[in-house]
């Protein structure tokens, strides 16, 4: 049986990597363009995985209610992009204060879900904290559609294609190369912030043991505020970014980009930042390979099936500490 | 400096203090003994505002503290070091002491009292960027220590500084605290199981029993007590 297994296994592994060097060998632009395409996918992840994996790591809840924030970040963008725009106003000035107003909603939103839906239930189980999470989620998708439109919208890119860009715009568009790049610059600031900053600290610290944070003299309220604003900022970016992206927006697309971002989390190991982002890059990579080579009409069947098999087989994900407490 | 008065603390239903009544005076070293679950970390706990009582008052120089959220304490001078250390595991040593002086903002005098506990315990100053995790069971302890000092309290609060600690451990930890309250004049209160130990080094000690205290008196008598000597010190 042991030996048919590994049989298997190993002609499997065989054909498929046969297969994928004949593939990488025959077009590899094209395995570049997956590549790329898989990297402005995974940014985009981990610019919302990163709320989901911080807010996990202090107050060990999956906020559900996160792919929202993301979606209100876009939506805000969409109404102050279009409203400046009718009153003629310079498209750089449109494109910051688009990702500005965006930045300050979500945050604002992402506040006031923390104070509302679960610091009411700090102490209560974690079931009751979840499905609050779940209510906050719908109650939020159903409020944009009824203040907004159930309709899709168009979403004007705020990013416009750059000349100098031209030379590579087959291989990769302007807006990927700037979802990449700006994904790089905040994950750089998030670091800075958690390694050096005072509140930074204050975050880690609550994280390992809140109870010896309060002792110390750290407000733990105001750290788990800070986290959720934190997580709101950079999910609005990427809400921002990805409607920038795909052109197009409805009060909807939090819930999808919120799973697969979610998924992200778990597989790099949630609760650990480097993890949400590594987590995030393989499952856009992988994603993208799928969508590529195989079947594209999977692939959200695909991600779940990532979901499925790290719960099987490594359930603290790739970079997830098993903690040992000394006593 | 520190008076507790009456104090009554739930966990649920559970009435873990039943109205204890507890004084300490400026520069003293006192000692909370009793067995376990009497509700010796519990009076700590509600002390530092981590519980909160459902009656009883907690003052500090004559000003009423019972409600006050724990970060507003420690601002007020008072420091806890918990049973079990609770070192933040992924933290340096620096990080962690760092993490000590948290409220305060008075950069050179942190410096000045980074270079005082590395001077108490010269270890860290090795370890310093070390995780705080990787350490015995021992240096944690010293480096938990060190952290509260690095909040400059005016009571220091120790539960159980010798937990699962070997005994010639134990003695430098014991030795330490002494002198932390002979050279900074920092007014100590410790909670302990090691009943010989702790009366030893207290000025005076409360025996505590379920949620109450049964005894009170000066270090020395409450060692020669036939009742403690049975009941603590196995004698």
């Amino acid at each position: 049986m042991r030996w048919i297994s590994i049989l298997l296994g190993l002609s499997g592994t065989g054909a498929v990597g046969f297969f994928a060097v004949r593939e990488i060998i025959m077009y590899p632009m094209y395995f570049f363009e997956l590549v790329l395409g898989g990297l402005t996918r995974g940014s985009i992840y981990a610019l919302i995985a990163l709320g989901y994996t911080m807010v996990y790591g202090i107050i060990q809840l999956i906020n559900f209610a996160h792919g929202e924030i993301y979606m209100i970040g876009a939506m805000t963008a969409l109404i102050v992009a279009t409203v400046l725009g009718m009153w003629g106003w310079n498209t750089a000035v449109i494109v910051i204060l688009a990702f500005v107003f965006a930045i300050v909603y979500s945050c604002a939103y992402g506040f006031t879900v923390e104070k509302i839906a679960y610091k009411p239930l700090r102490n209560a189980p974690r079931l009751s904290a979840l499905i609050s999470a779940i209510g906050m989620s719908l109650f939020l998708q159903n409020y944009v559609m009824l203040a907004q439109t159930p309709d899709y919208l168009p979403f004007e890119s705020l990013i416009p294609d750059f000349q100098f860009w031209e030379p590579f715009a087959h291989i990769i568009t302007s807006v990927e190369i700037t979802i990449i790049i700006t994904t790089v610059i905040v994950m750089i600031l998030l670091g800075l912030l958690i390694k050096f900053t005072r509140i930074g600290k204050a975050m880690r610290a609550t994280a390992q043991d809140k109870v010896m944070a309060a002792l110390l003299g750290i407000n733990v309220n105001n750290v788990i505020s800070a986290t959720f604003v934190v997580g709101s900022a950079t999910a609005a970016i990427g809400g921002v970014l990805i409607a920038c992206h795909v052109g197009q927006i409805n009060f909807y697309i939090g819930f999808l980009a919120g799973l697969k971002a979610f998924i992200a989390a778990v597989l790099g190991g949630i609760g650990s930042i480097p993890g949400a982002v590594l987590g995030s890059l393989v499952l856009g990579i992988s994603e993208s390979f799928f969508t590529g080579y195989f079947w594209s009409e999977y692939e959200d069947v695909f991600a779940f099936a990532i979901l499925v098999l790290i719960l099987i087989f490594r359930p603290s994900g790739i970079l997830g500490r098993h903690d040992t407490q000394k006593v | 400096m520190l008076k507790l008065t009456n104090i009554h603390t739930y966990y649920g239903n559970i009435h873990a203090l039943k109205g204890i009544d507890i004084e300490v005076a400026e520069g003293e070293v006192i000692s909370l003994i009793g067995a376990n679950g009497a509700g010796k970390s519990t009076t700590l706990m509600t002390t530092c505002g981590i519980v909160s009582p459902k009656k009883g008052t907690i003052e500090l120089n004559g000003e009423d503290i019972t409600y006050l959220p724990p970060d507003a304490l420690v601002k007020k001078g008072i420091c806890q070091v918990p049973e079990g250390r609770r070192i933040f595991p992924y933290l340096t040593v620096a990080e962690n002491l760092d993490m000590g002086a948290f409220l305060r903002n008075d950069k050179d005098k942190i410096k000045q009292d980074l270079d005082y506990v590395y001077e108490l315990f010269p270890i860290l100053a090795n370890r310093r960027n070390q995780a705080g995790g990787t350490l015995s069971g021992g240096e944690q302890q010293m480096l938990a220590i060190s952290r509260a000092l690095m909040s400059r309290p005016k009571i220091l609060l120790l539960d159980e500084p010798s937990l699962g600690l070997a005994p010639i451990v134990v003695k430098q930890i014991f030795s330490i605290i002494e002198k932390i309250n002979q050279e900074s004049r920092t007014t100590i209160f410790i909670v302990e199981q090691n009943a010989n130990l702790a009366l030893k080094a207290a000025h005076r000690g409360y025996v505590m029993e379920t949620g109450r205290i049964t005894m009170t008196d000066t270090g020395k008598n409450l060692l020669a007590n036939e009742d403690v000597k049975k009941a603590y010190l196995g004698i």
